[in-house]
């Protein structure tokens, strides 16, 4: 038998791909934006219920028992430990691992680009992040909806005030009445509207940044001021790709264990293991961090925008299955 | 019984859906990056025919059918049942009305067709995609007509209708593509 050994993205692509990555360590550079390095392994994972860690075991001198360690699902909390120790605004061009994920737009192990600028909300944040992309992905703007407004425009839905019942009605007009049914957790029906009715629409010509999520899915947002119904989180879409997230980071060191535990009592609810928290970033939470946003960029998945591909074999040399 | 979860879907694993053995045309794996994974998957029910799209939350799992494909010789029909036969074992088998639909008008005394077992009966039978028909009726053509000019229809010996071009007449033996059901050719003697 034949062993396939050629990479599935061809050369061409891969040297635009070297460009890209090029455009954007000049432009945090113009931007004195520090270029960062943080551990893919590290002692702990992450809480959320849906992101599960890859891990390995570890030892050598002074880990005589064997260590676990996960693979990092992003670099948010090693990042947030340097703005603690007063690195200013930061980026970092790295890998990121998720087990359980394969598809068209997914490979387990993936390039993550993630940045955050002290002194900024997120609007001030989607300012940045478009004056960096708009370039690579050659559109004229990008437009912005909240994620309220984007229910009541494709679906006639106030998704932070619509009863439960009346959420799995719409499901169930698009044909999701099979796994909505009987659903009583009305973010797992809001995240599926969102990804089947609005997200294949939303963004077709021009990309869009979502923001304001309701506070359930508020992550490490901070919640608003104005409307705590909702937490001041983000995603950028493009042409039916989710394309980054970020927040208007939580500051307070108590809520975000709160969080942390909810997660893990969600967990244990869902028969899955839970997680150690990581105590080095709480503590560094502790110590205080500055104002300032952070996002998450699919670096995969900005190649394939820029060049037009449909998977993420396209752009990726060797994917898991040849890796 | 037999089940897989939803890592294992890919395009001809077939499965059972309310209560119908199903072929998976198509599935996508879909993840919201805060939110649960799900699977949207197109299927063909195997009974009805119908296609139709349906969503898995990701890790569930469903119950295999059990199908199978088996090449098989047609032999010949009683009215009520239309016989065929495994060439290796002698095996034969009889399917009825609703498995064979409209395939009837396609089925040539000794073609191999392939016919779809759940749990052991026939559910679906499919002709080869070429076969070979006498036309019975069809009315005179005129000389020196090309193929391509609309043509005229012509009714074969199991009931089809086909479109052939002018030049061809009663009693002779044509092939046809049974998947778009048009004329291909005079059959090659």
């Amino acid at each position: 038998m034949k062993t396939d050994w050629q990479p599935t993205a061809d050369i061409e692509t891969l040297r635009h791909r070297a460009q890209i990555m090029q455009q954007i360590r000049d432009y945090f550079a113009a931007q004195q934006v520090l270029e960062v390095e943080t551990p893919q392994l590290s002692r702990f994972g992450v809480t959320d219920v849906y992101l599960q860690n890859l891990s390995c075991l570890f030892s050598g001198p002074g880990f005589a028992k064997q260590t676990p360690l996960y693979l990092q699902t992003s670099p948010e909390y090693a990042m947030k430990r340097l703005l603690c120790a007063g690195s200013g605004s930061i980026f970092t061009l790295c890998k990121a691992y998720r087990d359980d994920e394969v598809g068209r737009q997914h490979n387990p192990e993936f390039t993550m680009l993630e940045w955050y600028r002290t002194g900024f909300d997120h609007h001030q944040l989607m300012d940045d992040m478009q004056a960096l992309l708009q370039p690579i992905l050659a559109t004229q703007t990008f437009l912005r909806i909240s994620y309220q407004q984007a229910f009541l425009q494709y679906l006639q839905v106030d998704p932070l005030s619509a009863e439960l019942s009346r959420l799995r009605e719409i499901a169930a007009r698009y044909g999701l009445a099979d796994i909505t049914a009987n659903e009583t957790d009305r973010d797992f029906i809001l995240q599926l509207l969102f990804s089947q009715q609005i997200e294949p629409l939303i963004a077709e010509q021009l990309p869009v940044f979502v923001y304001d999520f309701p506070a359930s899915q508020a992550s490490l947002a901070r919640l608003s001021q104005q409307d705590p119904r909702v937490a001041h989180r983000f995603e950028l879409y493009f042409r039916g790709i989710e394309l980054a997230n970020g927040f208007f980071e939580l500051q307070d060191a108590t809520e975000q264990r709160q969080r942390f535990e909810q997660d893990n009592a969600k967990r244990q609810a869902l028969g899955m293991e839970t997680k150690a928290l990581d105590e080095s970033f709480l503590a560094a939470l502790e110590h205080g961090m500055p104002m300032c946003s952070g996002v998450a960029l699919g670096i995969d998945r900005l190649v394939m925008l820029a060049l037009n591909k449909a998977s993420i074999r396209e752009v990726i040399a060797f994917p898991l299955d040849i890796a | 019984m037999a089940t897989v979860s939803t890592n294992e879907f890919k395009a001809g694993l077939k499965i059972m859906l309310d209560g119908e053995p199903c072929n998976i045309l198509e599935n996508e794996y879909v993840k919201p990056g805060k939110g649960q994974a799900f699977n949207r998957v197109k299927i063909r029910k195997l009974i009805s025919g119908k296609v139709l799209e349906k969503t898995f939350k990701s890790g569930d799992t469903v119950e295999t059918a059990d199908v199978m494909d088996t090449e098989l010789s047609y032999l010949y029909s009683d009215g009520e049942f239309w016989h065929f036969m495994n060439n290796e074992t002698f095996e034969q088998i009889a399917a009825d009305k609703a498995a064979v639909g409209d395939t009837v008008k396609w089925l040539v005394e000794n073609d191999p067709c392939t016919v779809t077992l759940w749990n052991g009966a026939p559910i679906t039978v499919t002709p080869p995609n070429f076969v070979e028909l006498q036309i019975v009726e069809t009315d005179p053509g005129v000389k020196g007509d090309t193929a391509g000019t609309g043509g005229k229809p012509a009714t074969l010996t199991t009931g089809a209708v086909v479109r052939v071009p002018l030049f061809v007449q009663t009693g002779e033996v044509i092939k046809v593509d049974t998947r778009s059901g048009e004329y291909v050719s005079r059959a090659q003697k």
